[in-house]
């Protein structure tokens, strides 16, 4: 019985973990490390699943690829309209928030509202929205005197209203998050600095900022690996079902690419070693941004 | 306040006579009009385009092609709703979704409980380095590992099965990294060891002790988990191209080449409705565990 016992206690808990890890490993990790191997290979799936080794060329097509390069820059672009809006507004709305208030959960809920919606709910919403003839923001430009936009056809135009979709889903979760580090930075700061004069402004930046360190770079860097995987809002924006992201590849983001090589062209090498280039990227800016804000947030404190 | 650090004599002294800011001495601050002002048009921004694909939905196709728009519902919803169900298989949308979620979150919640009992209660060899490598996982991006997952259904002959989408949705790093951070402090050592002394096994504590004890975490993590996989899309899109979840089935209702917008956005109605009723009742939680994950994350 005593070796039963001992076996439960030391044995039970790898038990526990393991389907985590199997699973993870099967389904997670494995095709991670797998999309590896298949980027070093002419690997098409309309060839009855045929491949053979290729070493680096799908590489250095990928390099020499205008396509590519334009769907990074797409990325970048939608990403950086995306996330430095919508952190600021998330900043100013957690202080908002961050007062005594009536209907405190209503309001909370409503907004995070936008957040428990899907991608494609709300891209159709949107799409709709900025159309070009009967939409909702042409029309609204009208009232204030300005011309109506073909949302879809420019490369600012289009980056701009997928950047506000993305945006719109993605601020208040990240209101609620500010606001939960907000309520934790100790009353007796605002007491003392409202002691010394300090007006709301200047607490707001000289304590609320500051003590939010640790929170702003979790988000940035959170929105940094999000935002450049960004595929379905381009792909439903479009209104069709292409992946080329406009007529001129306007807005095919990075990830789009790679499903479009993928699952249309059916391209298997060559769209994994997009997946390798882009996981790369993403890695270089969620350091490069992790670095960046720990510097910001420190200047401010 | 009672936490006023210093006699209010000395207050009237140093902070200026300004009467405004008198009244707001104390923390948090009370709220102004204007702080009531803009966060109802922040809130009003976020439900706008789902209150208007609520008015898109009611109205008939010629309403909607109107300048200047229609912006109050119309009486036209249900027979929207029936042409959505006549035009594509709409019904056998949801029921997968029905299906995919429901299996997840079942799963989630017991894998989730089970790893962070054993994580958070008990101690074993390499525990701390297993525990850095399932937090560690959640950061990776999973889309990108999405090819030879592909390869991996086909070979299991898995594609446009609902398993495709359900058995890699079985567990996930997020869900136990939570239900070890909660674990940890929400079960009380004298309870485990009264049930050892009792004779329980380890399982047993599990199951006696730790899951009636993790069971507001459980309602949490189970609604998030449902929600996400509601909501998934790019992942479903890919490998059922046949048997669609509704978030597939609602793309490719959206993506003609001339987009019926009424019908279109009566399918977006149908398919955040249940994530609506879901959010209507249990709000309070879902935004309690998005502020409670983000002081510990």
């Amino acid at each position: 019985m005593s070796v039963l016992t001992r076996l439960d206690t030391k044995g039970s808990p790898y038990l526990y973990i393991l389907p985590f890890f199997v699973l993870f490993g099967a389904f997670g990790l494995f095709p991670l490390i797998y999309t590896g191997y298949v980027s070093f290979n002419d690997w098409n799936l309309l060839d009855a699943g045929a491949h053979h080794w290729v070493g680096l060329a799908n590489y250095r097509e990928l390099l020499h690829d205008p396509y590519f390069w334009n769907a990074l820059g797409n990325t970048l672009s939608i990403w950086l309209l995306s996330t430095v809006p919508q952190l600021l507004a998330a900043l100013w709305i957690a202080h908002l928030l961050n007062h005594r208030l009536r209907a405190r959960t209503g309001l909370r809920m409503g907004v995070l509202l936008p957040n428990i919606t899907s991608i494609v709910a709300v891209t159709i919403v949107f799409t709709q929205m900025f159309g070009r003839d009967f939409g909702m923001i042409n029309w609204l430009l009208g009232l204030v005197g300005a011309g109506p936009v073909d949302w879809q056809a420019d490369t600012w135009s289009s980056h701009l209203a997928i950047s506000t979709i993305v945006a719109w889903r993605w601020t208040g979760y990240n209101a609620l998050i500010y606001l939960a580090s907000m309520q934790a930075t100790p009353h007796d700061l605002y007491e003392a600095a409202e002691l010394d004069g300090a007006s709301s402004t200047q607490q707001f930046w000289r304590i609320t900022v500051p003590s939010l360190r640790p929170t702003i770079i979790f988000t940035a860097v959170i929105s940094t690996i999000g935002g450049l995987q960004i595929m379905a809002e381009p792909l439903l924006f479009a209104g069709t079902s292409t992946p080329t992201g406009g007529s001129d590849r306007q807005f095919q983001t990075a990830a789009l690419f790679m499903y479009e090589q993928g699952f249309r062209e059916f391209r298997f090498g060559y769209a994994s070693a997009i997946a390798w280039a882009l996981c790369l990227v993403i890695a270089i800016f969620a350091i490069a941004n992790f670095l960046l804000t720990r510097r910001i947030a420190t200047d401010e404190g | 306040m009672t936490t006023l650090a210093s006699p209010p004599s000395e207050r009237t002294e140093t902070a200026p006579a300004h009467p405004a800011r008198r009244r707001s001495f104390g923390y948090p601050r009370r709220a102004s009009v204007w702080t009531y002002a803009a966060l109802l048009a922040v809130v009003a921004g976020s439900v706008f385009p789902l209150y208007w694909s609520f008015v898109v939905s009611s109205q008939t196709s010629e309403a909607v092609a109107q300048v200047p728009p229609v912006l109050v519902p119309g009486g036209h919803l249900f027979d929207n709703i029936a042409r959505v169900f006549a035009s594509t298989d709409f019904a056998r949308a949801l029921l997968n979704s029905f299906i995919v979620s429901g299996s997840v979150t079942v799963s989630v919640v017991f894998f989730s409980t089970l790893a962070g009992f054993a994580f958070a209660k008990l101690r074993f060899r390499g525990r701390k380095a297993l525990l850095v490598l399932a937090v560690a996982t959640s950061m990776v991006p999973q889309q990108l590992g999405i090819i030879p997952l592909y390869l991996l259904m086909a070979k299991l002959g898995w594609t446009d099965h609902l398993a495709a989408v359900i058995v890699p949705g079985l567990v996930t790093a997020f869900g136990v990294f939570f239900m070890t951070q909660y674990l940890g402090t929400a079960v009380r050592e004298e309870l485990l060891e009264a049930g050892r002394i009792d004779g329980c096994s380890t399982f047993g504590l599990y199951w006696h002790v730790v899951l009636p004890v993790a069971r507001p975490a459980a309602a949490v993590l189970g609604l998030f988990t449902f929600m996400q996989a509601w909501n998934d899309f790019f992942w479903p899109l890919v490998v059922l191209q046949n048997n669609a979840t509704v978030q597939v089935a609602l793309s490719s209702l959206a993506s003609g080449y001339t987009t019926d917008y009424t019908l279109t956005l009566t399918g977006t109605l149908l398919a955040t409705l249940p994530i609506l009723v879901i959010f209507m009742v249990l709000g309070r939680q879902i935004v309690g565990g998005i502020m409670q994950g983000a002081i510990k994350g």
